[in-house]
Order: C-alpha cells, then structure tokens, then sequence
C-alpha cells in the first residue's frame, strides 16, 4: 500500500472515531459534573443515558439555522469551519501506537503548538462576523487570553522535548518507558512541568476558571452567542476535540503514551485511558472552581506562569546537560 | 439617565472605542428582570444606567382593594425568596394600628418561620450568587446546586407547616394561621443541624480558594459613608461597619429573648457582604434553636382564625411596621379607615433601596465585577417592583 493511501485510511479513520469520541466525552463530563454536584445527571435517553449524546446531535442538526440580519454573512458562515479545521488537525501528529498515526512528523509538537493555537481566528471571525456586543467583547477577550496562555502553554510542552531531546512525538513517547519512565516521574522537574500544563490547558481550552471568552453570565454564551444549529454544533465540536487532543498531548508528554502492561494491542487503550485522566483532572477543576476576571487572567499570565514556565525550561536544559546529554 | 449626565460620561472618557451595551432584563445573571444599560471603555463600566419596573404588579393598589384577611397571603409575593417576611411586616403593621395582643407562642413561631425563612434565602443568595462568579458550566453551578439542596430541605419544613412551598399565607392578624404538626421540631432540628454542617463545606470551599478571593475582595467596596448616605440596610450596611439590627435596634416579636449576635464587617466589599451572610445563617440557626427550646403552650392567634374575608376591623389609624428581611429592613405602612381593607398602603422593599447602591459603586469595575457585585447586592425584584 503506497504512504498516502495508508494515511488517508487512517486519517479516515481517526477523523471519524474522534467525531464520535466528543460526543461521548460530552456525556462523560455530564455524567462526571454530575456525581460532583450530587445529580444523576442524563438519564432519560437510553440505559443511563448512553443515547443522550446521539440525541443531543440530532437534535443540533434538526434545529433551525437563525442568522442575524445584521450578520457579516460571510465571515459569520465561515467562522465555524475555520474554527473546526486546526481543531481536527492537531490529531494528524499524534501517533496512537508504535507505528501508527497519520503522519509523524520530526517537528510533531511544534506542528501540535503552532495549529492548537490557530483556533483563534476562527474564534475571532465567529465574535466579530455576528455583529453583537456580547460576541465582540469575548472575541477580544480571547485575542488577549490566547496570546497570554499560548506562550507559557508552550514552554511547559517543551519541557518533555528538552528531556527527550526530539521534537518529533512518537520519539517522546518512547523515551517513556515502563512507569517510572514517564515523565510525570522526572524528579521534581516533571510534577511541576505537569502542574504547568494542566493550568494552561484550562487556559488554552478556554475553561473554567479561565473561560472568560464564554462566560455565560456576562457575556452569555461569548462569540458563539448568535449561532445555533449546526454551526453551533461545529464549535462545540472544535471546542471538545480541542480538549481532547490537549488530553492526548498531555497524556503522551507525561504519562507515558501507550506504554502500560500487557500486549502490545493494547497500548492505544492505555493511550486513551491516560488521555481521560487528564481530562477528567482538568474537568474536576473546571466544576470546582469560579471564573477569574480578564485582567486577574492577564496577571497570572504575565506575572506568574510565563516567568514560572520560562524558569521550568531552563531549569530542565540545565539538569539535562548535567547529566550529560538528552536522552540520557 | 438624563441627557445632560450622558454628555457627562461621552465628554468625560478620552478613548474613542466605547461600547453601549444593554445588561438584562433578559440576562443569565439579571437576577430576575433588571436592566442595567452598561457603557463601556473597553472592559471597564464608565457609565451606569439602571431600568427597573418590568415586575411591577400594582402591589400597593392590591393592598387597598384586598382584606386584611386576604393579603398576607398576597404580600408573599413582593419578596417571594424570603415570603415569610412580608406577611409578617404586613401583619404587625395591621396589629400596630388595632393594638392587637400576639400571643407568646405565635411571637415565637413566628421568630422561627423568619429565622428559618432567612436561612433559606441566603442559600438561594449564595447559589446565586456564585453562579454568577462560577458560571453555570462551572464551579459555581456545583455551589449553586448544593445550596438548592439544602434550601429544599427548608422549603420541605414549611411545606409541613403551611402546605405551600413558596408563598405561606402562614401569618394571620393577631398571631398565626398554623400551629406545628406534630414531630415538627424534631425535623427542624434535623434540618439545621445538617445545614449548620454543609456550611462549613461552603465555606471550606470557597475561602480557601484564591480565584474566589480574587474575585471578591476589593471589588465593589461601600464605604461606611456612602452606605448611611444611601441608605441601604441588611446585610449590605453591616459589611460596610455599620451596627445597624432591627432584630437588636428595635425588637419586635420578641426578638429580645433570643441570644444572637449580629455580625458587623468593615471593609465594605463583597467578600464583608459574604462574611456577614454566612455568620447570619448561623446565628439563625442558633436563634431556632433556641426558639424550639423555649417555645410557650398557649394559643397561636388572639382572634379566631381565618372563616371569612372581611371578618378583620382595624381602626382609623396609621402605622408603619419595620422588620429585618433577610435583605435588609422590609417596612409596611399602612392607613386604615376603619374598615376591613386598609385605604393606603406602601412598601419600603429593602431591594429597592439596596439597589440604589449600585450606580455609586459600578463605575470603574469591569464587566465581570457588574455580576459579582449584583449578586452580593442580593435584589428580588419581586421586591423591587412591586
């Protein structure tokens, strides 16, 4: 089979298992917020509401599509596509097994970072397209927020790659070996690396207590206050794919990826339990905590976690070359 | 906001962006049907202009056309999170002008629906408040959700009292409409001891928690001076250091029995306002407590109880009646001609004047401090709008 066909059946297929998997992850958040807050959360549809998910997108397909009169059409239209693409595309470098993924490039993480981070213009074209204050107003706020947590979210994401001493994903994830091997085990460097990562994660994946672009209870629901149906269904999309790859991203720079025991086959489902863990660390966080303000954001941001992360990094470099090279 | 203050705010802010953005009726966190017009530089709120009105339901036009029989159950309605606490301003009010006798027992049963009225607020106020802050697809909804159990478990105890869950018709001229049914205490007792426990979670959860100071400390701050100059009261004037009770300055029911401390913070923010709502909900506690404990045998009501609308007759007379709500001082006046309806009465709703706080303190907060802010104001607008 010649590369290209193979990566387009895989690509294929990775596509299709994470469109399926959001939806799922929409319930396991629900069900999870939901023993947190003392409910039962959904129910109704299906054994302990298994179909809710499935209900949930038939309904968001059946719905009318309302667009503003005042709409920039065009911009408002696109929005939810441009916002979706680099949310689908960070999947392309994750490598699932020894050997399997779409492409596993030598600069993996950097295409991971430099994509991951391109959601904002589609974020923005979504809050500046509808032609609604609540849309604009979060739409800067976002402009603001990604600039400031982008950066320190890269720093703490280079920390695996200095260790390492590649850049390319499935080299990180076999530095990892056997479960003191992982990363998060790296004396003191890869707990407080890891702490890093999950507080921008929240950030970049704009939760709470950093979801002041969405911020229903200011801005109602953000830029994405004019959409409805299917185009609401598309950022929502973006939004939890974003989240998910983030968690695979977390799960393989510090959890070790697919290493775990027994057979090989089964190394893509240690992956994804690994990458639910971190999920659900960073949805625990998300129902526990209040909304911190735009310019609290900017602080903690500026003040505290670039010069923190900065620090992590060189921090790393110096242990690394101490002990004598990458790798070692 | 008048043409001439307008000009005021535009001339006054140098920027060129500034953003006229409409806050409610129709908002997540309006608190009900509030409008509050935001003018924004950027973030920051330069211009305040408050709407109120959209509740208005002739409240005080009902009152004249209503029975002194019928309207306890109608003046529920004005602060319908705390209901108990307008039929008793109304009632007393009536009883003030017709120097009506209250027994000892309806005094103390009435002490008791209050104090447990006052509990089940400010755990509405709290929910609320922090699923401003939090979100509802956040921490705050989880707080929001635990405050609603426990009100619940409130709102089940005034259920077995009176048979509604919401707006009681508990109190009668003269004394109360219900006596309690039997096991009634032990369940109280039950109730608050658990709220009493929950609370320390709360507070476990949220005083620890740096986001949550961060969003309440400093933000919003009444000074002692502009809180006496407005004339806000509750909860509001005793977290900006005012020592200002009803329940102490003027007892009436028999407040004067009880043990209870009133909890005075000074620095006027949100997180004073916070502080003095979660001692309140304990000293409630204490104060029903105490209350069961001491609670005398004897009649509920000095006059029989209800068999016909019109069967009350208050003298020619005025009074105005004053108690303290679980917003602040909750004040009836009523004129009455000698019939059995009264020919003028007026609220003095404790939203309403608290809410006029709010333009004094909104002009420099950003956004996310406007809803901060309006919770730990804590309006109905039931009350506000009559």
């Amino acid at each position: 089979m010649p590369p290209a066909v193979h990566a387009f059946i895989v690509a294929f297929i990775v596509l299709n298992v994470i469109i399926g998997m959001v939806t799922y992850v929409t319930l396991l958040e629900r069900k999870f917020a939901a023993r947190m807050q003392s409910r039962i959360g959904p129910y109704r549809v299906g054994p302990h509401g298994l179909l809710q998910p499935i209900a949930d997108a038939l309904k968001l397909m059946m719905k009318e599509d309302v667009v503003p009169r005042t709409a920039d059409r065009g911009v408002y239209n696109l929005a939810p596509i441009v916002f979706l693409i680099p949310c689908m595309l960070i999947f392309a470098t994750i490598p699932w097994a020894p050997g399997l993924g779409i492409a596993d490039l030598n600069i993996g993480i950097l295409f991971f970072l430099a994509v991951s981070a391109m959601e904002i213009v589609g974020l923005f074209m979504g809050g500046w397209g509808s032609n609604n204050k609540y849309a604009l107003l979060s739409a800067m706020r976002a402009v603001n927020q990604i600039i400031s947590y982008d950066l320190p979210f890269i720093f703490t994401a280079l920390v695996p790659v200095v260790l390492t001493g590649s850049l390319r994903l499935s080299d990180i994830a076999a530095a990892q070996q056997g479960f003191l091997g992982w990363f998060l085990f790296y004396p003191v460097i890869g707990q407080l690396a890891f702490v890093a990562y999950v507080v921008t994660t929240l950030a970049a994946e704009n939760r709470v207590p950093f979801d002041i672009l969405e911020a229903e209870s200011e801005l109602i629901a953000g830029f994405r206050v004019e959409y409805s149906g299917m185009k609401f269904a598309l950022i929502q999309l973006g939004e939890y794919a974003h989240v998910i790859g983030t968690s695979f991203l977390g799960a393989l720079l510090f959890l070790g990826a697919w290493s775990g025991p027994g057979p090989a086959w089964m190394g893509p489902i240690w992956f994804l339990l690994k990458a639910m863990f971190v999920f659900l660390l960073v949805t625990w966080v998300r129902w526990s905590f209040v909304r911190i303000r735009v310019d609290q954001i900017l602080a903690i941001s500026w003040k505290l976690l670039l010069p923190a992360s900065l620090l992590l990094l060189m921090a790393t470099a110096v242990v690394v070359v101490l002990r004598g090279g990458a790798g070692a | 906001m008048d043409p001439e203050a307008r000009k005021v705010i535009e001339m006054g802010y140098g920027g060129s962006e500034r953003l006229t953005m409409n806050m409610g009726p129709q908002h997540p966190s309006a608190h009900g049907v509030f409008r509050a017009i935001l003018t924004l530089a950027g973030e920051t709120v330069v211009g305040v202009d408050a709407v109120i009105g959209y509740l208005h339901r002739c409240h005080e036009k009902l009152g004249e056309t209503l029975t002194y029989t019928q309207y306890p159950s109608i003046a529920s309605k004005t602060d319908y999170v705390a209901a108990m606490t307008s039929e008793l301003a109304y009632v007393r009010a009536a009883e003030m002008i017709g120097k009506i006798e209250v027994p000892k027992r309806a005094q103390y049963l009435r002490v008791i629906a209050a104090e447990l009225q006052r509990v089940a607020s400010h755990c509405l106020w709290l929910g609320t408040w922090c699923l401003d802050m939090g979100g509802a697809l956040g921490g705050g909804a989880t707080v929001f959700l635990y405050c609603f159990r426990e009100r619940e478990w409130v709102l089940d105890l005034f259920e077995a009292l009176t048979g509604a869950r919401l707006l009681y018709g508990f109190h009668q001229v003269g004394g109360t409409r219900y006596d309690i049914p039997a096991g009634w205490d032990r369940k109280v007792r039950d109730t608050i001891d658990l709220v009493e426990r929950r609370l320390d979670e709360y507070e476990d959860m949220l005083e620890g928690n740096a986001f949550f100071q961060a969003r309440t400390q400093g933000v919003g701050v009444v000074s002692r001076e502009l809180a006496q100059a407005v004339g806000i009261s509750g909860p509001l004037i005793r977290g900006s250091g005012v020592n200002y009770d009803i329940r102490r300055a003027e007892p009436y029911s028999s407040y004067e029995d009880f043990d209870f401390k009133v909890p005075i913070e000074t620095a006027g923010d949100c997180y004073a306002r916070y502080r003095v709502r979660m001692v309140e909900f304990r000293e409630s506690i204490k104060i029903v407590r105490q209350a069961l404990d001491g609670l005398p045998t004897g009649p509920i009501a000095s006059r029989p109880g209800v068999k016909s609308v019109g069967q009350v007759r208050i003298p020619k007379g005025e009074a105005y009646a004053r108690i303290e709500g679980a917003r602040g001082e909750v004040g009836c006046y009523l004129l009455a001609d000698g019939s059995a309806k009264p020919y003028r009465m007026k609220w003095r709703g404790a939203s309403f004047s608290n809410l006029a706080i709010l333009p004094h303190i909104l002009i420099g907060c950003k956004v996310a401090d406007v809803v901060a802010i309006m919770g730990s104001v804590d309006p109905v607008f039931g009350e506000v709008d009559r």
